[in-house]
């Protein structure tokens, strides 16, 4: 069956309009290992449900308004990936339930049925992910889509932001199976690199995962936890960061405190929005565009 | 902080992990209190000698906290009913920040404090 593409659509996403493409990801079309066929996804972050405080006034409005701004893309990815923080902590174990039934009733109206979710550590660091895992399964699995292995990682069920030892032999075992060329893409909340340590922004372990995935020549990291975009590379391997979906967050070491930035009732939700993931067969194999919730 | 500051400090991570892991002090070493809580440090701001070799001991009243001091790459594990014990000698003057690095829920991005070299 021919795979449906709205062209002008597409060809925005694929660096007419504004994508960047990942540097690096060439892909060596005789090399077996490839993107299949062309597609999207969607990766929307740090959505925080159950935040209420002056850094979004329209907190309880935020994240149907992501709901809708995905259900109205002209063309609907393949799927959607919530990489985090779905809710805002709580020290009350029926209170963190209550927020995750409504954020899974909230995200329900996606049109795309293929969702998927991985823990920031305000789901899951408090009760080790106990109650995530009711709502929402497993925080780290792999699955393959048109050519491309997906790997979630959870560096937040652990409180010390910590992959740790057993969930790193699984990803090491995990990566035994696969060529050297084929296109990855790893989905985790935290940094893996040392972003910025005096802000909690690392990974404690997160070096360890990224020795393991060095040999690999088409790697991507996609995460949150950040509150911004951002793009660093560890060797070949690029990290990007998504903006939230609650409040944005001052870029690494721009201030003495990683308060959040003050809502400008001239612009609301301006700093928030979410992320379209482009994978093609020749060329780059990834290109990102970030869409903005304010946009009008 | 300086990212060189920084890279001097991960090399030092494995001596600290060690200085925290002794079971007692010298008798010359300098000994800081720091007691952690849901979401500060008591004091938040501990002043030390450039030179002067400290010992600084964590303890916690309600739940496990992280203490982290990246400028000198040293962090510990601050649990209820232990002591956990960092050895720093400052060797340059300036502010450094610590922080809580095991997430402690709602004020956990707020819980840090400053350690500044004289
Ligand atoms: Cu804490």
């Amino acid at each position: 069956m021919p795979y449906h593409v709205d062209r002008r659509d597409f060809m925005k996403l694929a660096g007419i309009g504004g994508a960047v493409f990942a540097s690096g990801l060439g892909l060596p079309k005789a090399a077996g290992a490839a993107v299949q066929q062309d597609f999207f996804f969607v990766q929307l972050s740090d959505t925080h449900w159950g935040f209420a405080g002056a850094p979004n006034p329209e907190a309880a409005n935020t994240l149907k308004r992501a709901v809708a701004a995905a259900n109205a893309l002209a063309r609907q990815p393949d799927f959607i990936v919530f990489t985090g923080d779905l809710t805002h902590t709580t020290d009350d174990a029926q209170e963190r339930r209550r927020r995750m039934a409504e954020f899974r009733d909230i995200v329900s109206a996606l049109k795309v049925k293929d969702v998927r979710y991985i823990p920031g550590e305000h789901d899951a660091s408090l009760d080790r992910g106990a109650a995530y895992q009711e709502f929402f399964g497993k925080p780290n699995y792999t699955f393959d889509h048109k050519g491309i292995h997906f790997i979630a990682l959870d560096n937040v069920s652990d409180p010390g932001a910590l992959i740790g030892e057993s969930q790193l032999a699984w990803l090491s075992a995990d990566l035994a199976q696969l060529k050297r060329d084929q296109p990855i893409v790893v989905l985790t909340h935290r940094p893996l690199f040392d972003l910025q340590p005096d802000w909690d922004w690392a990974t404690r372990d997160g070096a360890k995962a990224v020795e393991l995935l060095t040999p690999f020549a088409n790697v991507t990291v996609f995460y949150g936890h950040i509150h911004q975009e951002h793009h660093h590379m560890t060797g070949r391997i690029p990290h990007h960061a998504a903006t939230s979906l609650i409040f944005p967050l001052p870029a690494p070491g721009s201030q003495p405190k990683r308060a959040p930035l003050a809502w400008d009732p001239a612009a609301p939700f301006k700093g928030l929005g979410f992320r379209e993931v482009a994978a093609r067969t020749s060329g780059p194999a990834l290109g990102i565009e970030e869409l903005p919730l304010n946009k009008g | 902080m300086s990212r060189f500051a920084f890279a001097l400090g991960a090399i030092l991570v494995g001596a600290a992990a060690l200085a925290a892991a002794l079971p007692g002090i010298a008798q010359s070493e300098r000994v800081v209190r720091i007691t952690a809580k849901k979401y500060e440090f008591d004091p938040p701001k501990v002043t030390l000698k450039r030179g002067e070799p400290v010992v600084l001991e964590l303890t916690t009243l309600d739940r496990v906290h992280g203490f982290k001091l990246p400028a000198f790459g040293v962090r510990a594990d601050v649990a209820p009913g232990e002591v956990a014990r960092v050895r720093i000698t400052p060797d340059a003057a300036g502010k450094f920040d610590f922080l809580c690095d095991s997430f402690c829920g709602s004020g956990h991005e707020d819980m840090d404090g400053e350690i500044v070299v004289e």
